[in-house]
């Protein structure tokens, strides 16, 4: 649409309200969705001149604040998705930030590449992926999605672009990545892509009766299996506590696919188009009538018995249908209604883990808020400066937020969060909507915090760069 | 539900309608932004009243409102009501036909109404909670031979409002649709014999009133015209046509 050229962004920007993934926070925005990274250039040095704070946003799938930021100016960059390079050789590929997981995957799949860390889905930008550093269900082997980027060009709010990889302006490197665009746009990603030999996976199904089994079965299933992730039923009390199911996976080797090269095909690495026998797109309103107490409670029940008479199965699963599985409903957030939900996920030294995982489930039992869902996965640190993983293991659950329970839900993530910082423990920022900055600092420790402030104020001396997740959880590391 | 009010904007408000709902809100405990054009008539209606703060804004200036929004948001601490209660009805001789007339109408009624509606929306549906109010007229109920541009930009304010509660009511923002009759302000000055003429405090009154029931109301202001307004909607356009309304 045509806008007053003459006039200030202030002016022109138009509002929008803009959710979380989780729909439990929202903000209203001035917008703007730059084409070109020239385009995103000016735009930020206008809104600088302007003293317009700005923030990022790609697929907008973080499930708290991370892409708001209320009355200030987001940026959509989902339109710089140029592909610069694919070269199936070296297995490298060079785009802008607004391409998808999802682009990338089908770009490369057919030359035998697969991503080596994905998120559940595959709907979130390589920008957002980088913005959260975020992991797979391989943590343990692959590491955060930054380790495997080559190299990264950083618009600066100032208007510099540093090319930042491992060996240059590696501090600036660690610090963007996983950075939550708080010191510049990343507006090239250069990634190396692993090698797979077919597009399918050997999946094997176990069963942990209680959370010492899960643990257990989950150790002996690491050392062999490319990817490990357990589903943990929260609302299993007394000798149950903590059960669940795990799944391993292994990429499988050509030999051992009968149709190697088909089974790369795009086509083959599809997601099924009806579920239970309703089409995909309208499970969400199936759902909705379980996602309460009694329904979630029901469900679990079905699952972890079929877990339970499954244990020991093994299949063979390609790629998408085994990475994406919050792919398989679309709009699956809506089924949990107006109010929406909050994800915490937390992090806790392998030490330490059990023992507080077993009091996170029993305090949601006690508060009266058993996790709607619970996913297990197995850690271990990396280098960059905001980094969520520590050696140890991590468990994410999802949470129904109503006009009626928000107040005692917040309540109840302030007493998990005193359990998880007593643990040593860590959160995700990609998840995060509930935590103080004081609790940030606790978790993330001074030393980390400062370094990223040292270097917030060498990029970004004027602090253009504000979103609400980072106003709020990085409150003291942005004191000037 | 009755809702109450501490951070008001009240745009065109120095006088009529809008500058009696601004001091009643005062008067109620808010504190309110008082917009205007003339800062002479804006001294004079906040005079001697702290809880009255003037801001100078010509609504015609639609590009200086994010700015001056922020900053009144800011200056507040916050905003739980808007009320946009400018507009002009500039006289119209028969058989004039005067663009420029019909222009500022258009401006001042629909557009203005509009540029401050649209931040205050966004800003209330993020916060689930909010109050918008526009004084419409009955006069956009039916296309009036009297002046076009008039009746045409009450009945295009009015269909924003509606159009604003049926996109804002399910956030919890409460849009208000106030519609007057004959009002005792300088927009009637001088006009004769005009049926249930009544103060502009008495408008005003009615029109908080009707805001502060939070269900997002539409009526008419007093509802006695809500009669007026069934007849005269109902009359076939042929016979319409015909009358002097």
């Amino acid at each position: 649409m045509r806008r007053a050229a003459s006039s200030t962004l202030r002016a022109r920007a138009p509002w929008q309200v803009l959710d979380s993934f989780g729909r439990a926070v929202n903000a209203s925005c001035r917008y703007a969705a730059p084409r070109t990274v020239d385009e995103l250039a000016a735009t930020v040095a206008r809104a600088h001149d302007e003293g317009i704070r700005v923030a990022f946003r790609g697929a907008g799938r973080s499930y708290g604040d991370a892409s708001l930021n209320a009355g200030g100016l987001i940026l959509d960059l989902q339109g710089l998705r140029k592909v610069h390079s694919w070269d199936p050789a070296a297995g490298v590929f060079e785009c802008e930030p607004g391409v998808t997981i999802e682009g990338l995957w089908r770009r490369t799949i057919e030359d035998g590449y697969w991503p080596h860390v994905v998120p559940g889905t595959m709907r979130p930008t390589l920008g957002g992926c980088l913005a959260m550093n975020v992991h797979g269900k391989n943590n343990y082997r692959a590491g955060p999605f930054g380790e495997h980027v080559q190299e990264i060009d950083l618009l600066t709010p100032r208007g510099e672009v540093l090319t930042c990889s491992p060996a240059q302006n590696a501090d600036v490197f660690h610090g963007a990545i996983g950075g939550l665009g708080m010191l510049g746009a990343i507006t090239r990603v250069k990634l190396k892509m692993k090698k797979v030999e077919c597009g399918n996976l050997r999946v094997d199904a176990r069963v942990g009766r209680n959370l010492d089994e899960m643990f257990e079965r989950f150790e002996e299933l690491i050392p062999h299996s490319d990817y490990c992730v357990g589903w943990v039923d929260c609302f299993a009390q007394g000798s149950g506590l903590g059960r669940g199911q795990i799944h391993a996976a292994n990429y499988l080797h050509g030999d051992e696919d009968p149709d190697p090269e088909g089974s790369l095909h795009v086509e083959r690495q599809g997601l099924p188009p009806r579920i239970l026998g309703f089409p995909r797109s309208r499970i969400w309103q199936v759902m909705q009538f379980f996602v309460n107490d009694l329904g979630v409670s029901m469900v679990n029940l079905a699952k972890y018995w079929a877990s339970y008479f499954g244990d020991g199965d093994s299949y063979v699963q390609s790629h998408v249908a085994f990475a994406f599985l919050l792919d398989y409903v679309p709009d699956w957030r809506l089924a949990y209604g107006p109010g929406g939900f909050v994800q915490y996920q937390v992090f806790i030294p392998k030490e330490t883990a059990k023992a507080t995982l077993r009091e996170i489930l029993a305090l949601g039992h006690r508060n009266g808020f058993p996790s709607y869902l619970g996913v297990l996965k197995r850690h271990r640190p990396d280098a960059f400066v905001l980094s969520h993983a520590v050696d140890g293991w991590s468990l994410a659950m999802d949470y129904k937020v109503t006009d009626g329970t928000r107040a005692a839900l917040w309540k109840h993530f302030a007493e998990l969060t005193q359990v998880v910082l007593g643990a040593g423990g860590r959160f995700y920022f990609a998840k995060d909507a509930v935590l103080t900055a004081e609790d940030a600092l606790r978790a993330y420790g001074t030393e980390r915090f400062e370094r990223f402030a040292a270097l917030k104020r060498r990029l970004d001396p004027d602090f253009a760069l504000r979103s609400d997740l980072a106003d709020r959880v990085l409150g003291p590391a942005f004191a000037r | 539900m009755s809702v109450s009010f501490t951070k008001a904007i009240v745009v065109g408000a120095s006088s009529g309608i809008g500058e009696a709902m601004a001091k009643q809100l005062a008067a109620t405990g808010a504190t309110v932004a008082v917009l205007g054009r003339r800062g002479d008539e804006l001294a004079r209606v906040c005079a001697g009243n702290d809880k009255l703060k003037p801001y100078v804004h010509d609504v015609e200036a639609t590009d200086e409102v994010p700015a001056l929004f922020d900053k009144i948001v800011a200056d507040l601490g916050g905003l739980d009501v808007l009320v946009y209660a400018a507009g002009v009805m500039p006289k119209i001789a028969e058989g004039e036909y005067d663009f420029e007339k019909d222009r500022l109408m258009m401006a001042v009624n629909v557009v203005g109404a509009m540029a401050w509606m649209n931040p205050a929306a966004a800003r209330f549906e993020a916060a689930r909670g909010g109050t918008i109010v526009g004084i419409s007229s009955i006069a956009g109920e039916r296309g009036r031979r009297a002046n076009p541009a008039y009746t045409t930009s009450k009945a295009a304010l009015s269909a924003y409002l509606e159009a604003l509660r049926n996109r804002c009511s399910r956030y919890g923002v409460n849009v208000v649709t106030v519609k007057p009759g004959f009002v005792d302000t300088a927009m009637t000055k001088g006009m004769k014999g005009l049926l249930w003429l009544i103060p502009a405090d008495e408008a005003a009154r009615q029109a908080l009133a009707l805001a502060r029931r939070g269900s997002g109301a539409s009526a008419f202001v007093p509802a006695r015209w809500a009669l007026v307004a069934w007849v005269v909607r109902t009359i076939p356009s042929w016979l319409f046509r015909r009358t002097n309304v």
